[in-house]
């Protein structure tokens, strides 16, 4: 069974730095009331800099069955 | 294995001080080098890894304290001494051991003060201290031997009320007991009552405390519960917290683990107490100068009762309380300006008149001070 | 709900952490929970010490044994525990302040020994916990709350100051460089001896603010662009070095470690292995 990543985001944690908005490649996100939001999720390569650089665990790729 | 050989041996305040706390289950020993307590270190390197245990000298008094700290939250019975300086300075971490519930047995063989003072001549300037030092309202246990003997067998005291009531027990010898030699009987581990720290976790909460009870139950680090410890204010799960109420019920509680047990942790010695018109209130190596005064009371004439707290905090207030309701003089004497003094005078109040004995220029206090001051307060009395 | 790494190996319960919006601590706690999960630490064998400041509210937040002190004296609490347990990993999370100011001294000792402990400092150059005084590592000229006709104190190069001082492990790494700074970490928990991480955090609230660095995304874009490799640092002169900062391992040479070197002593004159 092939796995997929699927981006995930916790809205009770973003403090809304917009780390991930700005250094997300594809610009795939937003800030939608202080907190990001995915505007794109189809330009989404998956790479996981916004999960790495979120100071706050607010965003991230979790492995989905697929 | 038995940690000595011989059960009598000729040893120093300092070594029995060691070996007392090795005959309990000291295993980890962080310390910098200061008169008067510096042998207990240097016996300390040569005896623990004889057993297994672990000593360190650490950079400084601060990182010794935080060294023992460390240690024991690992589960390992540890200690660090020091002497009137490094005491100061090992203050905050005593307040961290307090409210963080470490158990760890701080050794302070006093000496002159403040500051440098006269190195590294006798004082019993630290009682106080030993109460007050750190900020904050905190529990307190401090004992003060008087002999090498006593020092073996309160060490041991010692040790188990750390561990009992997971507290910071401070060990207030003086210049005049560590360095004293005499020979002791060294009881073996086998033949003592030892008591570890409980680590039956309540409820998996590593700072809850059962129904009526005082004392949380912490496992040691690395045995397989994951949690917190601070010296913030904190919840059951070691969590700070800035919450008023939590912080009252933890600080309150600190307080009770001692007060409501203070008959286990209390402990004094009373000499011819029954039938005295004046009665000596006196505690560590000044004793030695009380019961030479005694000794002599044949020749001069002079009666009196002792009255000694061997655990100087909490201080056995009711048993004083209850002696001063049928004498007329109660002489303090201590080697300082007047510290437990003001205890005295304050559990006193008038049921007698409190005279004071006592100096800070470096020399003992003599059998023959004391006699003099007896004969001044008896001559006022007439 | 978090991610899988942040369930296992922080208290989800007690977030969002107290970190200010955009402050690199957050990233950098994430980079020591990627690096135990890498090398597959137990976790009951792990224990994370750290002193006083914002850097050090991280011990709260990580499910491990955790030990939260008080100022300055996480590296001398740790050596404790590293002593009486020297199969646990000991790894201790401090501030600049926290480890080269008020715990100096613990922190060159320890090189000094080189026990088997792993330094991380969330360097944000400030006293942020205390509202933004300049700190060891305040840069000379720059502001804080007590600088504020700028600092005339000269700034330590940390992990130069534990090399010199006999740490067998010293690196730096920052908040732009995520994969190498969980490597750099990494490799200093895998040195069996003392390792020196600089973690160079960003403090937008205080250190930006007074020194008008922009928001948190403009610090960010400076680590991008200033926090290069040594490799490339080599290559550049004097005055283009002036306001670049060197990432990367600087230091990896094994030596014996301090609690082995105890056992052989307990060995020697017939202790028992186990305390």
């Amino acid at each position: 069974m092939a796995s997929a990543k699927e981006l995930c985001i916790e809205p009770a944690y973003c403090k809304g730095c917009g780390y991930c908005i700005e250094f997300c490649p594809a610009d795939v996100l937003e800030l939608v009331n202080d907190k990001v939001h995915i505007k794109n999720i189809d330009n989404c390569t998956k790479c996981g800099l916004c999960e790495m650089r979120c100071p706050d665990y607010a965003i991230y790729l979790e492995e989905v069955e697929g | 294995m038995a940690t000595n050989r011989c059960r009598f041996k000729l040893l120093q305040g300092n070594e029995a001080c060691v070996e007392g706390a090795l005959a309990v289950g000291m295993r980890f020993y962080a310390g910098y080098p200061i008169t008067p307590s510096t042998e207990i270190a240097e016996r300390s390197s040569v005896r623990l890894p004889q057993l297994g245990g672990k000593f360190i000298q650490m950079e400084d008094e601060i990182s010794s304290i935080a060294a023992a700290l460390g240690a024991s939250v690992a589960g390992v019975k540890s200690m660090t001494a020091t002497s009137g300086p490094g005491f100061s300075l090992k203050q905050e971490n005593i307040g961290y051991a307090a409210i963080a519930e470490i158990p760890i047995v701080i050794v302070d063989v006093q000496r002159s003060g403040p500051s440098t003072g006269l190195p590294t001549s006798p004082s019993q300037g630290d009682v106080m201290q030993a109460k007050w030092g750190t900020h904050g309202d905190h529990p307190t246990i401090a004992i003060s031997p008087t002999s090498v003997q006593s020092t073996y067998n309160e060490i041991i005291r010692a040790f188990n009320l750390s561990e009992r009531f997971r507290t910071p027990v401070i060990f207030l010898m003086d210049e005049v007991v560590g360095h004293m030699r005499e020979g002791i009987e060294l009881i073996p581990t086998e033949e003592l009552e030892i008591i570890d720290r409980n680590e039956k976790m309540i409820n998996g909460l590593p700072y809850a405390v059962g129904e009526r009870e005082y004392i949380p139950h912490m496992p040691s680090f690395g045995t397989g519960s994951l949690y917190n410890i601070t010296g913030l204010f904190h919840d059951d799960e070691g969590f700070p917290t800035n919450d008023n109420k939590m912080a009252h019920d933890e600080g309150l509680r600190l307080m009770k683990k001692i007060e409501v047990y203070k008959d286990d942790i209390i402990k004094y010695e009373t000499i011819d107490t029954d039938d005295c018109d004046t009665l000596i209130v006196c505690y560590g190596g000044t004793m030695r100068a009380v019961l030479g005064a005694k000794e002599r009371a044949k020749e001069t004439g002079l009666k009196f009762g002792i009255f000694n707290p061997i655990t100087i905090w909490p201080f056995p207030e009711e048993k004083l309380a209850e002696l001063s309701k049928k004498i007329k003089n109660i002489l303090v004497v201590e080697h300082n300006y007047g510290q437990i003094l003001l205890t005295v005078q304050r559990i006193v109040k008038d049921n007698s008149n409190v005279h004071f004995l006592g100096k800070i220029d470096g020399t003992t206090i003599s059998p023959d001070e004391i006699i003099k001051k007896l004969q001044e307060v008896n001559s006022n009395a007439q | 709900m978090p991610s899988k790494l942040i369930e296992k190996h922080l208290r989800t319960d007690r977030l969002p952490h107290i970190w200010c919006p955009g402050c690199g601590h957050g990233i950098l706690m994430r980079d020591v929970c990627q690096a135990i999960d890498n090398l597959n630490l137990d976790k009951d064998m792990v224990t994370i010490v750290s002193g006083i400041g914002c850097s050090s509210r991280a011990a709260g937040y990580m499910n491990y044994n955790t030990l939260h002190t008080t100022h300055g004296r996480a590296i001398a609490f740790a050596t404790g525990i590293k002593m009486a347990k020297p199969e646990m990993t000991v790894i201790v999370i401090t501030g600049d302040g926290d480890a080269a100011a008020i715990g100096g001294n613990h922190l060159i000792h320890g090189c000094r020994r080189n026990i088997d402990l792993t330094i991380v400092v969330f360097n944000n150059n400030t006293y942020g916990m205390t509202g933004g005084q300049y700190s060891p590592t305040t840069p000379t000229g720059e502001k804080g709350t007590t600088a504020p006709y700028g600092n005339i104190d000269g700034a330590f190069d940390l992990p130069r100051l534990a090399k010199a001082a006999g740490a067998t492990y010293t690196a730096r790494g920052d908040c732009y460089h995520v994969p190498l700074t969980i490597k750099l970490i990494e490799n200093g928990i895998k040195n069996h001896g003392f390792s020196f991480i600089d973690a160079t955090s960003i403090c937008p609230t205080y250190y930006g603010r007074k020194n008008k660095k922009g928001g948190p995304i403009d610090m960010m874009h400076w680590q991008e662009k200033n926090c290069i490799s040594k490799t490339k640092a080599d290559k550049l002169s004097k005055e283009e070095l002036e306001d670049k900062l060197v990432i990367g391992e600087f230091y990896n040479e094994p030596k014996e470690e301090y609690t082995d070197l105890y056992q052989t002593i307990i060995d020697k004159v017939g202790g028992k292995r186990n305390v």
